[in-house]
């Protein structure tokens, strides 16, 4: 075993695994998080901890896992290099695993000029596949990245990374996946999928690399709330794309949040259909409340226990 | 070139506010063929000056002079008197022109920078400029199919294009060109495109700015 996480243990055994999201309070109020939270136990078998998403200052997102783990939850350290160089990076893989984090998804980030400190410099030291390169290093030589210093005691983490079928040139999409396959990457969480024929295409091609078979892909979904926030993302959201016809679903529902978890449940299904999916992300974002019931609806309940 | 741009007068007038005698110092390299800070500039910017001190009814000197090149001590030393004997130094150079006049003329010569530095870039068009370099000290343009993925990428990514290149665009501006969108259309092009394969392995920023201020010694041209 690589963590010992829930995550892992999931994924090994074959069982369809199911990931939620959780983005931290733009301050230190932990009912924030607890409450998210309880509307995800039981329902996923592990939760991203966001970091700075959007470029938004937010609790670190090591923090806010290490309240998850207190409270007997698994979760996923969301981890970006736009504000880290290596020397902070490495440092704060050590500082989380020891505070029981067990799962890191390694991402460039958004770049600072969406978020409210847009006067920042950026970091970049490292991008996201060489941040992969980086936690395997750790892991798997127990050295730090430079391959010389040894690490006093033992890094184990379950390594993700994200993936964005929707982003041109879509040829190349594979060839990013087969390039953090070839990093290290453990398992791939995808952007949120709306267009299922080009999720489709890129899976065959997955499939052709062969690529399925050495990382865990799980399927990025977003339950749609309104007409309204379908148009506004697919206009302004990069690298999503959402054919009209959703749209048209939304705009036309006289219940847009039922008809929102109804699309996102027909989603999963089709999904779950696809050879190579091992599992979905649910990112649910700011409507964490309504995770149980896609979930259920979708039929994943209840979750597998790890053991 | 090194590419700059003239600050707006408002902000020069500001720095200018203590001092009666004022030299207006062009550069004629980088600025004066990114039209920034050469001899027609200054004597724009000087006529700018006269005119809004004519308006505030003060009686300022302002002399005018270009030098061939601010960053080089020979072309600095014949200026010398003309430096000695104004109250203040306006250097149209890059930054280098605005430090270097200073440091030849010496301690108590107070040089003020009329432009603002802003890249190594190429002139594209009339009126248009843009990076194409970020001096980063170790050129990696050979695997790049030509394209620098530092001075033109967001991110400073090596293994592009991220997530967020969108029909040929950055995320961070419709306006922008994702650099690894351009990389992956030359490599296609070359047939070349199995290099994106691999992947490029973390960067060496000691040979940056991040490694402290730099310097080049040649000894095969020293004296």
């Amino acid at each position: 075993m690589k963590s010992e996480g829930a995550l892992e243990k999931i994924l090994e055994k074959g069982e369809f695994a199911v990931t939620g999201e959780l983005g931290p309070p733009k301050g230190n109020d932990v009912e924030v998080i607890r409450q998210k939270a309880e509307y995800l136990r039981g329902n996923v078998d592990a939760i991203n901890v966001t970091d700075n998403q959007t470029s938004i200052v937010r609790m670190s997102s090591i923090a806010t896992c290490a309240l998850l783990v207190q409270m007997r939850l698994e979760p996923v350290m969301q981890m970006v290099t736009r504000d880290r160089n290596r020397i902070a990076i490495q440092s704060d893989i050590f500082g989380a695993t020891a505070l029981g984090i067990k799962n890191i998804l390694c991402l460039s980030g958004d770049h600072q000029i969406f978020g409210n400190q847009k006067e920042a410099a950026n970091v970049f030291d490292i991008d996201s596949i060489q941040l992969i390169q980086c936690v395997k290093t750790m892991r798997d030589e127990g050295t730090l990245l430079g391959g010389e210093e040894k690490i006093e005691g033992k890094i184990r983490l379950f390594i993700g990374a994200a993936a964005n079928p929707f982003a041109d040139p879509f040829e190349f999409r594979v060839v990013r996946l087969a390039k953090k396959g070839k990093a290290g990457v453990d398992f791939i969480q995808t952007q949120c999928i709306y267009d299922m024929d080009r999720f489709k295409e890129w899976m065959r091609m997955v499939r052709e690399r062969g690529l399925h078979k050495r990382v865990h892909i799980l399927a990025g979904v977003t339950p749609l709330k309104s007409g309204g926030m379908a148009r506004y993302m697919a206009k302004n959201v990069a690298g999503i794309t959402i054919p009209d016809s959703i749209i048209g679903r939304m705009v036309k529902a006289k219940e847009p949040v039922q008809e929102g978890v109804k699309i996102c449940v027909e989603q999963i299904e089709q999904l779950r259909q696809i050879e190579g999916v091992h599992g979905i992300h649910l990112m649910a974002i700011e409507w964490e409340q309504r995770v149980p019931e896609i979930v259920k609806q979708a039929g994943l309940l209840p979750r597998p226990t790890a053991s | 070139m090194i590419v700059g741009e003239r600050k707006p007068l408002n902000q020069i007038r500001a720095m200018l506010e203590p001092y009666r005698k004022i030299l207006i110092l062009g550069c004629g390299e980088c600025v004066s063929v990114c039209m920034a800070g050469g001899e027609k500039e200054v004597g724009v910017l000087a006529s700018q000056l006269r005119m809004l001190y004519k308006k505030e009814k003060r009686e300022i000197e302002i002399e005018e002079a270009t030098l061939i090149r601010q960053c080089d001590r020979e072309y600095i030393e014949p200026y010398l008197d003309k430096i000695y004997q104004a109250d203040v130094i306006l250097s149209m150079a890059c930054g280098v022109g605005v430090q270097y006049v200073g440091e030849v003329a010496g301690e108590r010569v107070i040089v003020l920078p009329a432009v603002d530095t802003k890249f190594y870039g190429a002139n594209l068009d009339a009126g248009i400029w843009a990076e194409r370099c970020a001096g980063c000290g170790n050129c990696i343009l050979d695997k790049t199919a030509g394209i620098c993925p530092i001075a033109r990428c967001a991110k400073r990514l090596l293994n592009g294009p991220c997530g967020g290149s969108q029909g040929g665009k950055c995320e961070i501006d419709p306006e922008v060109e994702c650099a690894w969108q351009l990389i992956y259309d030359r490599l296609k092009e070359r047939g070349q495109l199995e290099l994106l394969e691999d992947i490029v392995p973390t960067k060496n920023w000691k040979p940056s700015l991040s490694g402290g201020p730099r310097k080049v010694i040649r000894e095969d041209v020293r004296p």
